[in-house]
């Protein structure tokens, strides 16, 4: 297998974006992404998308998206995999160019969930879930995570200031983050005063809804230099599989696929859980946010909570968490989300990141999920 | 759908020959050993609440029935299910609390244009006789 290299990145800001098409959005980041890395002749392109066909009636937007940046006959493919389609278009991409099949390669996630209303985008959201047993009794994504969020408070006695603590701790982040769709800071109060979604999950315990598209460039690492002096490496991928379904799961208070996955693109990588300097991680839920920091050996079990109101995963703790402001604060573009995760990363990596920049910031970890952890990547990238 | 009425309808499942585990929906192999040789059964109608939720915004084709309770339900054979709370108040409901099997309506005019009907969980009291609600 060839090493693999970021060599151009762009996105933009997550939020509602009326007077742009799927295709407009995402071509101007794409180009964007490829002058980053001096506008390379492209092999192929892997896009992540969840619900195209839903917000646009538009299905093969693998080939909409090329030929909206010029490509007409460049292979484009659209990998759906849920909320998970980004990271594991990522992942896709990622083998193309290991394996030696391709040279340059095309990241990129677009979504464009404000063309729908709420209740829409929530039986949409709700197609990542097990529809035969679960969708059809009514429940939704919103309500699978406040069974396990329910769950975890009564078998930890957490209390649901502790989840609130998240939401105010993401949007501190993305205070600072010109990216992000809800870029101001919260209080616990307010973030526990918020309407109930599905008890105990309230607003504040969810990611908006928001438009949005980003895109990374990928190339052999020996070519790296050819397209950028700030090449940052994919030093290791990983994907794992769970049940699809919560009435299969074990265990519903950990999400397997994230340990599995992580362990993978650890090993790939020759890097321990202790090299990392900091990570993004699928919050898509303050519950899942504690459950990805957990089932990556991160903070020990049930104690998520208590880590954040002691600062652990601020900018300037240890294990700086979700700069960008996560899923809550940043945004969920649903398919985009795990390619803004790679993007973020690889400008704290480049020393890009703005007044959310972290230091050390020389190996990063982002795990991105679909639906409640069905699916799991996770990606170490590595400044070179 | 008709196919799905022997799940839908009477918490039809599966008991693998091989090593015992009991699952639910059926399906062609067996979870847990991966052998093919399976019994289908009926599952008991009673079990005990897990963890559940109030859904108070719903997905679209349910917005005319919120607020609802949705739970993760564990029969006794240790089966796992998801399915509607009723008969209660939702303040009743408690994790732990015994409940039983009803039939009931899910809701009206999905996509098939048709009523949708399946199997709710409403709670028992703790001699086994139904709650008063």
């Amino acid at each position: 297998m060839r090493r693999v290299a970021i060599c151009g990145l762009s996105m933009c800001k997550v939020g509602n974006h009326y007077h742009k098409s799927l295709r407009e959005l995402f071509a101007k980041v794409a180009l964007d992404a490829m002058e980053n890395a001096g506008g390379p002749p492209v092999n192929a392109m892997y896009v992540g998308n969840m619900s195209s066909s839903e917000h646009t009636s538009q299905k093969n937007i693998g080939v909409l998206l090329s030929n909206s940046i010029g490509l007409n006959s460049t292979p484009s493919m659209l990998v759906e995999c849920a909320d998970g389609s980004g990271g594991a278009a990522l992942y896709e991409g990622f083998k193309s160019v290991a394996s030696g099949l391709y040279d340059i390669v095309i990241v990129g996630g677009v979504e464009k969930m404000s063309e729908a209303t709420h209740g829409e985008n929530r039986k949409i959201s709700s197609k990542a879930i097990e529809q035969e047993c679960e969708a059809f009794n009514g429940l939704s994504i919103d309500g699978e995570f406040a069974i396990i969020m329910r769950y975890y408070m009564h078998y930890y006695g957490v209390p649901k200031r502790q989840f609130a603590l998240f939401a105010v701790q993401m949007h501190k982040h993305a205070a600072r983050n010109r990216y992000a769709q809800l870029p101001y800071e919260v209080s616990v109060e307010d973030a526990l005063n918020m309407q109930t979604i599905a008890d105990p999950v309230t607003l504040f315990d969810t990611a908006p809804a928001g438009d949005g598209a980003a895109a990374v460039i990928l190339c052999p690492l020996e070519r790296a230099q050819e397209f950028t002096d700030t090449p940052i490496e994919i030093a290791g991928a990983g994907q794992a599989s769970d049940t699809l379904a919560l009435y299969d799961r074990k265990n519903i208070l950990t999400f397997k696929a994230t340990s599995e996955a992580s362990k993978i693109a650890l090993e790939s990588s020759k890097l321990k859980i202790s090299d990392i300097n900091l990570f993004e991680v699928h919050d898509s839920y303050t519950i899942s946010g504690f459950l990805a920091l957990e089932d990556l050996g991160v903070i020990e079990r049930g104690k998520v909570g208590q880590s954040v109101e002691e600062g652990l995963i601020d900018l300037n703790g240890p294990i700086p968490t979700n700069l960008s402001g996560g899923l809550k604060a940043r945004g969920h573009p649903m398919g985009a989300t795990g390619v803004y995760q790679a993007v973020e990363s690889s400008l704290q990596l480049r020393g890009e990141a703005g007044k959310n920049q972290a230091d050390p910031a020389k190996v990063a970890l982002i795990q991105n999920a679909a639906g409640i952890g069905s699916l799991v990547t996770v990606h170490v990238l590595k400044r070179v | 759908m008709w196919r799905e009425i022997p799940q839908r309808y009477r918490l039809e499942g599966a008991v693998c020959k091989n090593c015992n585990f009991s699952f639910f929906p059926p399906r062609t192999i067996c979870p847990n050993c991966g052998s093919k040789e399976l019994n289908l059964q009926n599952f008991s109608q009673s079990g005990k609440v897990l963890s559940y939720t109030v859904i108070r915004k719903p997905p679209s084709d349910f917005e005319t029935c919120e607020p609802y309770p949705v739970a993760l339900i564990e029969l006794l054979e240790g089966v796992k299910v998801i399915c509607q709370l009723t008969d209660c108040d939702v303040d009743e409901i408690s994790i732990g609390m015994p409940v039983e099997a009803v039939f009931r309506k899910v809701r009206e005019d999905g996509e098939d244009g048709v009523v949708h009907y399946a199997i709710k969980f409403r709670p028992l009291t703790r001699d086994g006789n139904l709650s008063k609600k």
